[in-house]
C-alpha cells in the first residue's frame, strides 16, 4: 500500500466526521472547533497532492486567521441560548438531506464518467514543482496571473474599508417604515435599531 | 502519488454536499455560514486535486485566489451578522424576514 493510499484513508474519514459535526453540534463553539479539524484535514491533502505552499496558507489563514474572526464573533454575540428547534418549512430537514445526498451522487456518477480513475504525471514534484513549490506558483501567478492577482488586493482593500464601515456604532436616521411601525408599536416595541 | 485522483475529488464533492446540507438545514447565522466555508473548501480541494491531474499549476493559483477572496467574504459577512444582531438580538435566520412578502 503506497503511503498516500495510507494517508489519504486515515484523514478521509476524520474529514467526513469532522464536517458532520460541525453540522450536528448545538453550540457554535464546537461547530467552529470542529470546522478547524476538517481544515487540517484538507491542509494534509494539500501536502499529499503536491501543494505545500498552499498546505502552509491553508493552516494560517484558515486555521488561524478566519477561524479566530469566527470565534471572536460567537463570542462577541453570546451562545449561550439553544437554538430553536422549529421548522417553519415542513419537512424542511429531510428534504434537505435528500437533495444533499442526490447532489454528491450526482457529482460521483459525472466523476466516474470523466476522469475514472486517473492518476495524473508521476513526476509532478520534479517537472511541475521544479525548484519548489512556491517558487513554480510565484512563476505562474507574476507571469499568466498577475492582473487576477492585483484585482484580489483591490478586492481586500474594498473588503476591510466595509467591515469597518459595517461595524461601525452610530446614530442613523430612521427610514419611514420604521418610523411607521414605531408609531403603530408604540415604543418599545417593534424592531430596535 | 499512487492514489487515483477520483478519490479526491469525490472526497470533495461529500464535504461540498455536507455543506450544502448545512445551509439549508441549520438556523444559527454563524453556522450557516461555517457551512459555507465547508463548500469553499470543497472546491479547494478539487481545484488543486485537478491541478495535480493535469500536471499544471493553475488550478493551485485558483485555490489561492480562491483563499483570498473566501477571506475578503468572512470579513465582510460576520461584519454583516454582527450589524444584523446589533438590531434584531438575534442570530436566527428566521427572526431577519423584514423582506418577507
Amino acid at each position: 500500500m503506497a503511503p498516500d493510499h495510507i494517508v489519504f484513508w486515515v484523514f478521509a474519514p476524520i474529514s467526513v466526521g469532522s464536517a458532520v459535526a460541525v453540522l450536528v453540534q448545538r453550540n457554535a463553539v464546537h461547530s467552529a472547533l470542529f470546522l478547524i479539524v476538517n481544515f487540517f484535514t484538507l491542509a494534509v491533502f494539500y501536502l499529499v497532492l503536491g501543494a505545500p505552499f498552499l498546505f502552509a496558507v491553508q493552516i494560517i489563514v484558515y486555521a488561524g486567521a478566519i477561524m479566530v474572526l469566527f470565534l471572536f464573533v460567537i463570542m462577541l454575540l453570546g451562545v449561550d441560548r439553544d437554538e430553536s428547534l422549529v421548522e417553519r418549512l415542513r419537512g424542511q430537514r429531510p428534504m434537505a438531506i435528500l437533495l444533499g445526498l442526490g447532489l454528491a451522487a450526482e457529482v460521483f456518477v459525472t466523476v466516474r464518467a470523466s476522469i475514472g480513475l486517473a492518476r495524473g504525471p508521476a513526476d509532478f514534484d520534479q517537472v511541475v514543482n521544479e525548484g519548489g513549490n512556491a517558487e513554480a506558483l510565484s512563476r505562474v501567478l507574476f507571469r499568466d496571473y498577475f492582473l487576477p492577482f492585483e484585482v484580489t488586493s483591490i478586492l481586500l482593500i474594498v473588503a476591510a474599508v466595509a467591515a469597518m464601515v459595517l461595524a461601525q456604532e452610530r446614530e442613523r436616521a430612521r427610514t419611514r417604515a420604521e418610523a411607521e411601525a414605531f408609531q403603530v408599536a408604540g415604543p418599545g416595541g417593534g424592531v430596535r435599531t | 502519488m499512487r492514489t487515483p485522483i477520483s478519490y479526491f475529488v469525490a472526497l470533495s464533492a461529500i464535504l461540498f454536499a455536507i455543506g450544502t446540507v448545512g445551509v439549508l438545514v441549520r438556523k444559527n447565522a454563524l453556522v450557516i455560514f461555517m457551512s459555507v466555508e465547508l463548500q469553499l473548501n470543497a472546491v479547494n480541494l478539487a481545484l488543486v486535486a485537478f491541478s495535480r491531474m493535469h500536471g499544471n499549476l493553475t488550478g493551485q493559483v485558483l485555490a489561492f485566489l480562491s483563499m483570498v477572496v473566501a477571506a475578503a467574504e468572512v470579513v465582510v459577512g460576520l461584519a454583516i451578522i454582527v450589524n444584523v444582531y446589533r438590531r434584531l438580538h438575534s442570530a436566527n435566520v428566521d427572526d431577519a424576514s423584514l423582506l418577507r412578502w
